[in-house]
């Protein structure tokens, strides 16, 4: 295996990172508005309080590590899709700020405007991030020496968001199975619920988001079904998702939460299969596709990053472990709480 | 409109929003590692309860500056893509070494830190305010080297189109690097003990938790001096020598060096004219002393502006009077923290009501001075965004139009605004509100 491929499978797992534990924070927020009072909305928050920082750090870490191992696709992605990612970065500035503005004050209209923005700003992320997914996988209008002719509004096309909402209902159905841990009695049983519809909407959507791929990237297909590796990552995923509901039924909401996340990464993992070792295909022409190779960075760049990675990201795994540990459980509100 | 102004002031507005946040956190970390500290080894009430207190306008102004601080990370690619193509190979994995090695720990251990009273032990919780403070040090390291690549860069080659890494430590251990990290992060210490120093200079005056306010006082003030100190000489001292030598041209703006000429004059106050040639107005100047400071010889010759092409010189207002205003500021850090310190000592301090009112409204003069130091370092680099390699105009998004930067540039304008007047607003709430007096958990 060669670096570009290394790094190819390393900025995959930042990325699924990212999706699998900021994911379920986006998905609270995003039902957030649902809850019925004061108590179920602080629930919520100091649900992911702990955590959400840590999480969103994948994001960042995962923009960085696309930078240094194949900026060609950083620069092409991020400016073509400028104003998408204008609005993908207010979301987030709204969502990572509600939470700690929301408990500082008691008053019921400034806790309404925060609730808010939180649940906008965390369902505009979720959906943002799944139409960018969904135009990747389609691929983009690069012509030669990598340069983006697409407009915004091209970006909005049927296909990308119908992968916006599939991506919304996974982690609608994640977030929710996520509190199902951090809650106990009615509530508990409400987000069982919650997290019922969330699976139903999102087998759906990726029945019509799948057959809508045979449409909308036949090479993407025909790249996926011939690999070995995708048919092992699709059993997982069937069986994770199948397992799913049943687990939830059974009230072993920690194996549900393991379910949901080996959803995401599975699938993510199909989408990466499907493209390798194209990161970004070019709609005009396969040539002008950015590849793991006329894309990245030098092999020395790529081996100083390896180093960097390998020393770094087992000591974060294993203090973000520890700290999760810490805060397992049914949330407790006390003074130092949201 | 041209394209790639708005791409610069969208840029400025957005880092000068950022940097507001990052160095309060640096510097408060660490006051709050001491007050941890002393609280948790001598079990003494008030420190717990200045380290809960403290621990919350920590969180509430590390939340805005994560938030402001995404849209950094984006930026280069969204703005700045040929940019990005050209130094991808270098300038990226300092950006995701931040990540691996600092923010990740900063973010994870925060958590712990807000959260987790209780919940773990009380070692444990002061290892994680530590862990907060080192993560926020070693993320400023990783940005300052990205930065000072831009500034001296290092340990590359420029072939294919870019530049391509050769030797990372060399890229990584540019010559500005380390004295341009050092002055960085002393400024965020000052600015973390300016902070503390002036809201318990407040409590004091409204005789709000007073032991609380004497305890985070007397902390402040001695770490504010201890960092006010080192920050005019060596470290800005040195680094200033760093940029005579390395950025001549930077050099001969900030001070006001418009011909060149040996026995250079320190200018220690003037106004820079826009008239060609350049000319300082009214300047007040010691003969000889550049020349001595820079090169260790009152005759060394020093370029001045005048030995350089008209196209490779930074703007002379901007950067004159930044650098100037920095200076001075930094001057008045030390005289303000060595007279509150000789006031403790005298134990005349809790009630100079002057004094203390004066330090309520200093808490913004160290970020000020952060903002002027960062515009004189980066408008002093212009008309490069690599210095010497690649100029700023040729570095922006070639796809980007000037209507799409206007558009988010209005966006993050007002949502910068609005984040500013909310933080401001909740700051001022929570201090009015004020610390506990006795250990007893607070009601959010």
């Amino acid at each position: 295996m060669d670096l570009n491929t290394i790094w190819f499978i390393l900025v995959g797992v930042l990325l699924i990172g990212y999706t699998i534990l900021d994911g379920f924070d986006l998905g609270v927020g995003t039902l957030h508005l649902f809850a019925r009072n004061d108590e179920e909305r602080r629930i919520n928050m100091n649900a992911i309080g702990p955590v959400w920082d840590g999480n969103e750090v994948w994001l960042i870490t995962g923009g960085g590590a696309l930078f240094a191992a194949f900026p060609f696709v950083y620069a092409t992605v991020f400016s073509g899709f400028y104003l998408a990612l204008m609005l993908l970065l207010t979301a987030l500035i709204l969502r990572a700020v509600s939470m700690e503005f929301r408990s500082k004050v008691e008053s019921g209209s400034w806790r309404k405007f925060w609730d808010y923005c939180f649940a906008i700003g965390s369902f505009l992320s979720a959906l943002l991030f799944g139409v960018a997914f969904g135009n990747v996988l389609k691929g983009l209008k690069i012509a030669a020496n990598f340069e983006y002719q697409g407009t915004f509004l091209g970006l909005l096309n049927p296909y990308a968001i119908l992968v916006g909402l599939a991506a919304v209902a996974v982690i609608v159905m994640h977030g929710t199975t996520y509190m199902t841990m951090k809650t106990r009695g009615d509530l508990q049983e409400r987000f069982v619920s919650f997290a019922g519809k969330g699976w139903i909407g999102f087998v759906v959507l990726y029945v019509v988001a799948t057959i809508a791929t045979f449409f909308a990237a036949p090479e993407l297909m025909r790249g996926t079904i011939s690999s070995p590796i995708f048919w092992i990552l699709f059993i997982v995923f069937l069986a994770s998702l199948v397992y799913h509901p049943v687990a939830l039924k059974a009230k072993r909401n920690f194996t549900a939460f393991l379910s949901s996340s080996l959803v995401i990464l599975t699938l993510m993992g199909i989408c990466a299969v499907g493209l390798f070792p194209t990161i970004v295909p070019s709609s005009i022409d396969p040539s002008y596709s950015l590849t793991i190779y006329n894309a990245s960075s030098t092999d020395k760049t790529l081996t100083v990053m390896l180093i960097i990675a390998l020393v770094g990201m087992p000591l974060v795994i294993g203090y973000t472990y520890y700290i999760y540990r810490v805060f397992k459980g049914e949330v407790v509100i006390t003074g130092d709480s949201y | 409109m041209d394209p790639v102004f708005l791409a610069r002031l969208q840029f400025a507005i957005t880092v000068g929003f950022h940097f507001i946040f990052p160095p309060i956190t640096i510097g408060l970390g660490w006051l709050l590692v001491i007050a941890e500290t002393i609280g948790w080894k001598r079990g003494d009430e008030r420190f717990v309860n200045l380290g809960k207190f403290f621990g919350k306008v920590f969180a509430l102004t590390f939340a805005v500056g994560v938030a402001t601080g995404i849209v950094m990370e984006f930026q280069f690619g969204t703005n700045w893509a040929e940019y990005s193509k050209f130094v991808g190979d270098i300038f990226g994995a300092p950006l995701a070494a931040e990540g691996v090695f600092a923010f990740f720990l900063e973010s994870g251990f925060l958590g712990l830190y807000l959260f987790g009273r209780g919940r773990v032990s009380k070692g444990v919780h002061w290892f994680s305010s530590l862990m907060v403070a080192v993560g926020a040090t070693i993320s400023a390291f990783w940005i300052i080297v990205a930065n000072s690549w831009q500034q001296t860069p290092a340990g590359f080659v420029v072939q294919n189109g870019r530049a391509e890494l050769t030797d990372f430590w060399a890229a990584v251990f540019n010559p500005s690097t380390l004295v341009r990290y050092f002055h960085t992060v002393d400024a965020a210490l000052i600015t973390g003990a300016f902070f503390m120093a002036g809201i318990c200079a407040y409590l004091l005056l409204k005789k709000k938790a007073v032991n609380v306010a004497k305890a985070g006082m007397k902390i402040a003030l001695i770490f504010g001096l201890i960092a006010s100190i080192p920050e005019l000489f060596p470290l800005g001292h040195e680094h200033a020598k760093q940029v005579a030598h390395t950025q001549p041209e930077k050099f001969a703006a900030i001070e006001g060096l418009y011909t060149t000429q040996s026995g250079a004059p320190l200018v220690l106050f003037g106004l820079p004219s826009g008239g060609i040639p350049p000319e300082l107005k009214a300047p007040i100047e010691i003969p000889g002393m550049l020349s001595w400071m820079a090169f260790g010889d009152v005759d060394a010759e020093i370029k001045g502006i005048d030995s350089f092409p008209k196209d490779e010189v930074p703007p002379l207002f901007l950067t004159f009077v930044s650098f100037h205003t920095m200076v001075g500021l930094g001057m008045i850090f030390i005289g303000l923290t060595a007279l509150g310190v000789f006031f403790m000592w005298r134990g005349t301090l809790w009630d100079k009501n002057w004094f203390l009112r004066i330090l309520v409204w200093v808490i913004p003069l160290p970020i000020i001075a952060c903002q002027v130091g960062w515009i004189a370092a980066e408008v002093g680099r212009q008309p490069w965004i690599v210095y010497g390699l690649l100029k700023t105009k040729d570095a922006a998004s070639v796809t980007v139009g000037a209507g799409e930067i206007l558009f988010s540039l209005i966006l993050f304008g007002l949502i910068y605004l609005f984040l500013g007047a909310v933080w401001i607003y909740l700051l001022v709430r929570k201090v009015k509100h004020g610390p506990d007096e006795t250990g007893s958990v607070e009601a959010v």
